[in-house]
């Protein structure tokens, strides 16, 4: 069997075995049922149904959670084994590094997906059940599961990058909390204060738009606050919607890369260390 | 038959910190080698160089021919055991799953492993969790998991650490099985004492460097160390001590003497003794080999 699945079903075991799985589902099931249960009050008309405010309440809430709970996954991959002497171990058996590196990713996105996909789903489910959903508002509410575990993919990678960066677990983790910290709350408000300060004078629109890819989780919130219509019209963000220069491709496509160029980095990177 | 493994002038690196110098070693098939040497003596990384896990600063190492740090270095582990010095297994899991685990890492059938298991004492703690195991359980099945797919080279990392008297007697029976069985054993230790007559050759390492090479009486030899001779007497008056260049005669109690020699007059102090009216008891005390190890280390320190 390959290498790459060997280490990746070991990692889905071991979250498994530690009910890690069990624990982010529930958390997750448990959110999503109380923020559909409270979105799917009367609505007035806005024109907007209950699936639609719980899209927009979900994904806001993810934007939070997802990172958080991918870099907590993450961020001690490689760091601890190396302190646990598993590494030298592991890295002693026919297995290319990149190899290593690409199955722990793999576990850790199928422990992520399976967790993201159950707990949202249930409340999916449930309104789906009530009769609350037409088929635009499945769609929004399904490209937002499989979005989130793009940005939870994202966040994965990025932790992998810190777990290989750092020589000892305590500053994996500190690290972690600062790539957080960073690119969930400091970017948006930086870009703010950016904006305001600006009036408007150099920045504009397009500028903007491309600055909004350099974080990843700015991304899944265009894909899905401004991505479906009668989603932006509940998010307020119909506005930006009408200007967004980029499709919903484009954005998934821009996910890929925050996915893909981390974890190219952090293979590379442990390739090169001498251990 | 060619070196399994060779070492030749290999020096190691970490920034000013020199962890091997100038180091040159080979292991053939068949053959069982020990690295002595204290922690800090540049064993592990000599070992880790082997596996292609560091890259040499200087000097080259080939295994099987073939550079272990090079593009094609993770094919060669395929035929490899290595147990690293400290290795911690999830605790959550069984004997059985991590031997599963790294069995089909390795592709081999897991089918084998109760086997495998027996074979190192561990039969009965397959379905165990780890978290129970002792510490020489642990060392056990880090044992269980180099010995997988029956390698034809193994590296084995100061394997005795934390076994009793009789682990360890059963861990040097399936080396020895194996080095019989073909295979090249590299092991690493903290004492002299503890491979006597386990293993073919000796390295004993201090600081980075090789202080002494070859069998445990080539390095009696190196280690030129005086013998002691204890002779008791039927009486004190009729004794007269051989004279020898090298030789020293003490009182130890009233009808007993130590004579101290170098090795090569041994003989000749034992032929004079032996004929004295007055001998009762010859003791010959040859240097023990902690002795003969904390000599190498003196000499190299120097």
């Amino acid at each position: 069997m390959n290498a790459i699945l060997v280490i990746g079903g070991a990692e889905i075991r071991a979250a498994l075995r530690n009910r890690w799985i069990i624990a982010a589902t529930l958390l997750m099931a448990a959110l999503a049922l109380t923020l559909a249960f409270l979105g799917s009050a009367p609505t007035g008309t806005v024109g907007a149904g209950p699936l639609e405010v719980t899209v927009v309440s979900l994904s806001s809430l993810t934007i939070f959670l997802v990172p958080l709970i991918a870099l907590l996954l993450s961020y001690d991959a490689i760091v601890g084994e190396a302190e646990r002497g598993t590494l030298l171990l592991l890295l002693a058996y026919p297995v290319a590094r990149w190899q290593v590196v690409a199955g722990k990713f793999l576990g850790h996105v199928v422990v992520l997906g399976l967790a993201t996909t159950l707990g949202y789903g249930a409340a999916g489910v449930v309104l789906g059940a009530i009769g609350a959903a037409d088929a635009e508002s499945a769609l929004a509410f399904a490209g937002m599961v499989g979005s989130s575990v793009l940005l939870g993919a994202a966040f994965l990678a990025l932790g992998y990058l810190v777990s290989v960066s750092v020589r000892d677990r305590g500053m994996a983790g500190g690290l972690a909390i600062g790539v957080w910290l960073v690119l969930v709350l400091l970017y948006d408000m930086a870009l703010l204060g950016l904006l305001v300060a600006d009036q408007g004078r150099t920045i504009t629109e397009a500028a903007f738009n491309r600055l909004l890819l350099l974080d990843p989780a700015d991304i899944y919130r265009l894909f899905n606050l401004a991505g479906f219509a009668k989603v932006s019209l509940f998010s307020g963000m119909a506005g930006l919607a009408e200007q967004a220069q980029f499709g919903r491709a484009a954005l998934l496509a821009a996910l890929g890369v925050w996915i893909a160029a981390p974890l190219t980095l952090a293979a590379i990177l442990l390739s090169r260390k001498q251990l | 038959m060619s070196a399994l493994v060779e070492v030749v002038a290999v020096s190691k690196l970490y920034g000013d910190h020199a962890a091997v110098r100038g180091v040159d070693l080979s292991l053939r098939a068949g053959e069982c080698v020990a690295l002595v040497g204290h922690n800090g003596a540049g064993k592990s990384t000599l070992i880790k160089m082997m596996l292609g896990l560091c890259r040499p600063s200087a000097g080259r190492v080939r295994v099987c021919g073939e550079d272990p740090a090079g593009r094609h270095g993770a094919r060669l582990h395929a035929g490899l055991g290595y147990l690293p010095e400290n290795v911690v297994f999830p605790p959550s899991l069984t004997g059985r799953e991590v031997l599963d685990f790294y069995a089909r890492l390795k592709r081999q059938n897991p089918a084998r492993n109760p086997a495998l298991l027996e074979r190192v004492g561990l039969a009965d703690a397959a379905r165990k969790k780890l978290g129970a195991y002792s510490k020489g359980m642990r060392q056990r099945l880090g044992l269980a998991q180099a010995l997988l797919g029956a390698p034809k080279l193994l590296l084995l990392d100061e394997p005795t650490t934390g076994l009793d008297p009789a682990s360890r007697q059963d861990f040097y029976e399936i080396v020895t099985e194996l080095r019989d069985g073909g295979a090249a054993v590299l092991l690493s230790s903290h004492a002299l004492s503890e491979i006597e007559g386990r293993t073919d050759r000796i390295a004993v390492m201090s600081r980075g460097r090789l202080v002494a090479y070859g069998t445990l009486a080539e390095l009696r030899g190196a280690a030129d160390l005086p013998v002691r001779i204890r002779v008791d007497l039927t009486a004190a008056a009729g004794w007269s001590a051989p004279v020898l260049p090298s030789l020293r005669c003490q009182w130890i109690g009233d009808r007993r003497v130590e004579l101290t020699c170098a090795n090569d007059v041994k003989l000749e102090v034992l032929r004079q003794v032996s004929g004295s009216d007055v001998t009762a008891d010859i003791q010959i005390m040859p240097p023990t080999l902690d002795d003969i190890y904390a000599q190498l280390m003196r000499r190299a320190a120097e």
